[in-house]
This record gives structure tokens, C-alpha cells and sequence, in this order.
């Protein structure tokens, strides 16, 4: 009987669909022809001098500090987040939710927007936030990380709500009947069983934050150095020079793949 | 339905959508008597926007049976998607530079003419809180400032206006084109921006323009010109000629453009 299944399983695997198939190959195409397209249009000869352009360093530099402190921004507040609208009951927490998901259909650009109105100079908390400490975030690199916080948050939320909702709840329980307290189970039984996810959620999170533009532009504004991430450098090289613009947009690619790929390989476990 | 079926009625509508646009959108030009007929697809400046729009419904009233299709973004953007084989029969651009990207690569059909010509000025928030007169004022400690990056004309002519008062200054914001510029002014986010005459105009009431000296030394020329490929080549004649026309400069002079 088992050897019977042994030899059925390896053949049906197999054989795969037409149906799925051509879609699956015209869906991996329509994604990756575009990224064809800037390595065959790539100036390979002057790619070393373009590289090394102090400039695109300072941007790149600035994009993995921003995205990598936005992610931890992310992780302090949205995990919280997702475990309470996972595991706790509360009236309005469908509406909560919802809200939660805003930035991912706000147009980025209206996203700074909104980010001006609050913490701007005449915002709402920024007049407040300037006369009190000091603090002005427009235009600053603490802004750029405020910006891609707000955008890349709800990927993380909905990956780690997602991971414990699927998570087993026997093991909180049984740790709950072992005298746990509600932070100690979270900490030591929540967490580590929704590993994968929150690491998932947390790539997710980065990579959005490091491809952040719109948010970054209206809320940051543009200044090399400050606040000139990498898709404000190549949106502004794209002004003059295509083949500038193509290089900058290349080294974005190949650092956030393979950043992405080595954290895969270490974190999350692949079938 | 199967799959087959299903691939037969979508390529069906694929073939029937792409013959019909073929004959709808017939770029015939002139029809028997000489009129221009059909439709002229005409890329433009943003800075040319709100006069543009006024220009086209004018032009259409002037030339029943003519519909234009107005593409409005940044010169470079355009002169980009012309030199990559966009459908385009004219292209007005807000600098030289970008019309030139688009002559060198053979795209134009003769050589571009200036319509207009447009000058800086300081946009500050509505009532000028700070008192801004003039380009030194910009350099005060604790004035914010905008301005656009130099690669976008708008940033290359402040760079100019600058040098031209010997004004040194550090800006908080470099931004991607003049109405981010100008957003940042509206916003009060900033105390001063270097824009066009014609955003500061256009840009209501919590907007003032303060007229400098300097801007005299930092023209920008807006240059037009029909396109080789132009799908209607006599509408695209038609339209370069009617932009040049008394009635079409007066649209242009009303939204604080100079004559050329």
C-alpha cells in the first residue's frame, strides 16, 4: 500500500497543469522582463565609475540606515499591534483593522501629505513637538524613517497578525495554566512560535521601506546626504541622464535581492 | 467554458479592439477641403497646465471635427517618451535642453520655435510673514527655503538667479519639479520657494509671488515643435500655428507668461 502511494506521489507531482502552468510562466515573465529590461539597457562599460560615484553611495548608504531603523520602528510598534488584534477582543476591532490597512491604498504622496499636517510646522503635534523639545521632523533623516514607517508598518501587522492567528493557541494556554503571565507568554511562547512570520513580516517591511519614494519626497523632502534615498536619486538622474538612472536603479535591485535572499536562507526556513 | 474557449473569445476581442482603434483613430489631417480633422495628441510642460487646457478647448472650438489630447509632465519625462516612440504629434517643452534631447535624436519635424519665455519669482506664504523682499533675504539664518533640484529646468534657473546676486545658501529641500516646490510653500513648511511666475500665479491665495532683479538674468524659453512621427502630421501643423497666434499668446501673457 505504501509502496503502491510511493510510486503514485513522485509521477503526480509531476505532471502539472496546462492551466496553471502558462498562467504561472506569463505571471513570472510579466515580472521579470522589466528587470530584463534595465540589465540589457545597463551601460556595463562605465558601470565602475557610475558605481563609485560618491553620490550614489551616499543615497544607497542612507537607504539601508533608513529602512533598516524604519523596520525596527515597525517591529516596536506593529507587533504589539498585530498581537492585539489577534488575541484580544475589542469592540470596533474590525474598524481598527481596517485603519491599520490605510497606507496600503493611500497614494504614498497623500501619505506625506498627512504626515505634514500632523508633524509639519503647522501641523498638529509639530508646532507642539518644535515649541516643546525642539524636535522638527520635515526635511530631516528622522523624517525619512517616519515616512517609510507609516507606508511599510501595515505589511508588517498583517504578516505577524496572520502568523498568529494560524499560530497553535493550545501552547499559550497550556503555559497561561502553568502560571504564565500574559507578557511571559508573549515573550516566551508567542514569539518564538511566530518566528517565521514576524521574520517574513519584517522583510517585507524593509524591502517597502527601502523602495519607499512618494511619502519620503513630500514629507522629507530631497537634500543629498539628509534625506536623498535611493528612488529620490534615481527619480532625479531620470531628469538628465536615462543611463545613470538605470545603474542606480540596478544597485537598489541587486543589494535589496540579495540582502533578501541571504536573510531567507538564515531565518526563514524554505520547503 | 474551457480554457480553449475562453482564449478564443479574449484573443477575439484582443484582434477586434486593436483593428477598431486602427480605424477610429484615423490620423487623417486634412480632409478635402483642407480642414484638419481628427485627433492631435499634444505633449506639454506641466508648467503649461492651466494655459494649455484653455488653448486646446479654444483650438477645438476653432476647428470643429479636431478633438486634442492633452499630455501634461515634466519636459523630461516627455522628451523621454517621445525618444522611446510615444504617439505624439507635438511637444511644447518649458526648457531648451529637453527640446534639444528630442531634435538630437531626430524626432522633430523642422526646427522648434519659442512661444513663451517664463521668469522666476519668490513664492511665499500668503501675506509674506517674513518680510521677503528680495534673494538676500533667503539667506537669513532660520529662513527655510525650497528650491528645485538643478537636474529639472526650474532648479537650473534659480542656480542662476543665485549666482547672478551672489547670494550663497543652503535650501532644506531640493525638490523633483516646481509644484512640489510650491506644495511645500502652500504647506508652510517652508519660508520661501524659487518658482515660476506662472505657479506662483496659478497657485491661489495662501501663495504671494515677490518679483527680484535677478530673475531677469534666468529666462527660461518654452520652445514648441511638430513631431517626424506625428500620427497627424496637419494637425500637428495646425496646432504649433495656433499656439503662436494672437489669441492663444494672450492665454499665455494672462497666466503671467512673457511674449517671445
Amino acid at each position: 500500500m505504501s509502496q503502491a502511494l510511493a510510486r503514485v506521489v513522485p509521477r503526480r507531482r509531476g505532471r502539472v497543469p496546462a492551466a496553471l502552468l502558462i498562467p504561472a510562466g506569463l505571471g513570472l515573465l510579466f515580472l521579470v522582463l522589466p528587470l530584463a529590461g534595465l540589465v540589457v539597457r545597463a551601460p556595463w562599460t562605465t558601470l565602475p565609475q557610475r558605481l563609485t560615484a560618491p553620490g550614489a553611495l551616499t543615497a544607497l548608504r542612507l537607504s539601508v540606515q533608513t529602512a533598516t531603523l524604519a523596520t525596527g520602528l515597525c517591529l516596536l510598534l506593529g507587533v504589539p499591534l498585530a498581537w492585539l488584534l489577534a488575541r484580544v477582543e475589542f469592540p470596533g476591532r474590525r474598524l481598527v483593522r481596517a485603519l491599520v490597512t490605510v497606507p496600503l491604498v493611500l497614494p504614498p504622496v497623500v501619505g506625506g501629505v498627512a504626515l505634514l499636517l500632523v508633524f509639519g510646522r503647522r501641523g498638529l503635534l509639530g508646532g507642539w513637538l518644535d515649541a516643546t523639545f525642539g524636535v522638527t521632523l520635515p526635511f530631516t533623516t528622522a523624517g525619512v524613517v517616519l515616512a517609510e514607517a507609516f507606508v511599510a508598518m501595515p505589511f508588517l501587522v498583517i504578516a505577524v497578525e496572520g502568523a498568529l492567528r494560524a499560530a497553535d493557541h493550545r501552547y499559550e494556554e497550556a503555559a497561561a495554566t502553568l502560571g504564565a503571565g500574559r507578557w511571559t507568554t508573549f515573550t516566551h511562547v508567542t514569539l518564538p512560535l511566530v518566528a517565521p512570520g514576524l521574520a517574513a513580516g519584517a522583510v517585507l517591511c524593509w524591502a517597502r521601506a527601502l523602495g519607499e519614494f512618494g511619502a519620503t519626497i513630500t514629507f522629507a523632502g530631497n537634500y543629498p546626504g539628509r534625506t536623498q534615498t535611493m528612488p529620490l536619486a534615481v527619480y532625479l538622474a531620470l531628469e538628465t541622464d536615462l543611463e545613470s538612472a538605470i545603474v542606480l536603479s540596478l544597485v537598489l535591485l541587486i543589494v535589496s535581492v540579495g540582502i533578501l535572499a541571504a536573510l531567507r536562507d538564515r531565518w526563514l526556513a524554505s520547503p | 467554458m474551457s480554457g480553449r474557449s475562453v482564449l478564443a473569445t479574449l484573443t477575439a476581442i484582443a484582434v477586434l479592439a486593436l483593428t477598431g482603434c486602427g480605424g477610429g483613430d484615423d490620423p487623417a489631417g486634412d480632409d478635402a477641403d483642407g480642414r484638419v480633422t481628427g485627433t492631435v495628441t499634444v505633449f506639454a510642460a506641466a508648467s503649461l497646465t492651466e494655459s494649455f487646457t484653455r488653448i486646446v478647448s479654444d483650438f477645438e472650438a476653432a476647428n470643429p471635427g479636431v478633438t486634442v489630447t492633452l499630455n501634461l509632465a515634466g519636459s523630461s519625462a516627455l522628451a523621454n517618451q517621445i525618444n522611446q516612440g510615444a504617439p505624439a504629434d507635438v511637444f511644447a517643452s518649458a526648457a531648451q535642453k529637453n527640446m534639444a534631447t528630442v531634435t538630437e535624436a531626430g524626432n522633430a519635424e523642422g526646427t522648434p520655435s519659442v512661444f513663451a519665455r517664463n521668469q522666476l519669482v519668490i513664492a511665499v506664504p500668503g501675506g509674506n510673514p517674513r518680510g521677503v523682499t528680495g534673494l538676500a533675504d533667503l539667506a537669513r539664518p532660520g529662513v527655510k527655503v525650497a528650491l528645485c533640484a538643478d537636474q529639472v529646468p526650474c532648479g537650473a534657473a534659480a542656480r542662476t538667479a543665485l549666482t547672478a546676486a551672489g547670494v550663497a545658501l543652503t535650501p532644506v529641500t531640493l525638490e523633483q519639479d516646481v509644484k512640489g516646490a510650491l506644495a511645500k510653500v502652500k504647506l508652510g513648511e517652508v519660508d520661501a520657494a524659487l518658482v515660476y511666475r506662472t505657479d506662483a500665479r496659478a497657485a491661489s491665495a495662501d501663495v504671494t509671488g515677490v518679483e527680484f532683479p535677478e530673475s531677469a538674468r534666468a529666462v527660461n524659453d518654452y520652445p514648441i515643435v511638430a513631431l517626424k512621427d506625428a500620427p497627424n502630421p496637419a494637425g500637428a501643423r495646425a496646432f504649433v500655428a495656433y499656439v503662436r497666434s494672437t489669441p492663444a499668446q494672450a492665454v499665455l501673457a494672462g497666466a503671467g507668461f512673457q511674449a517671445p
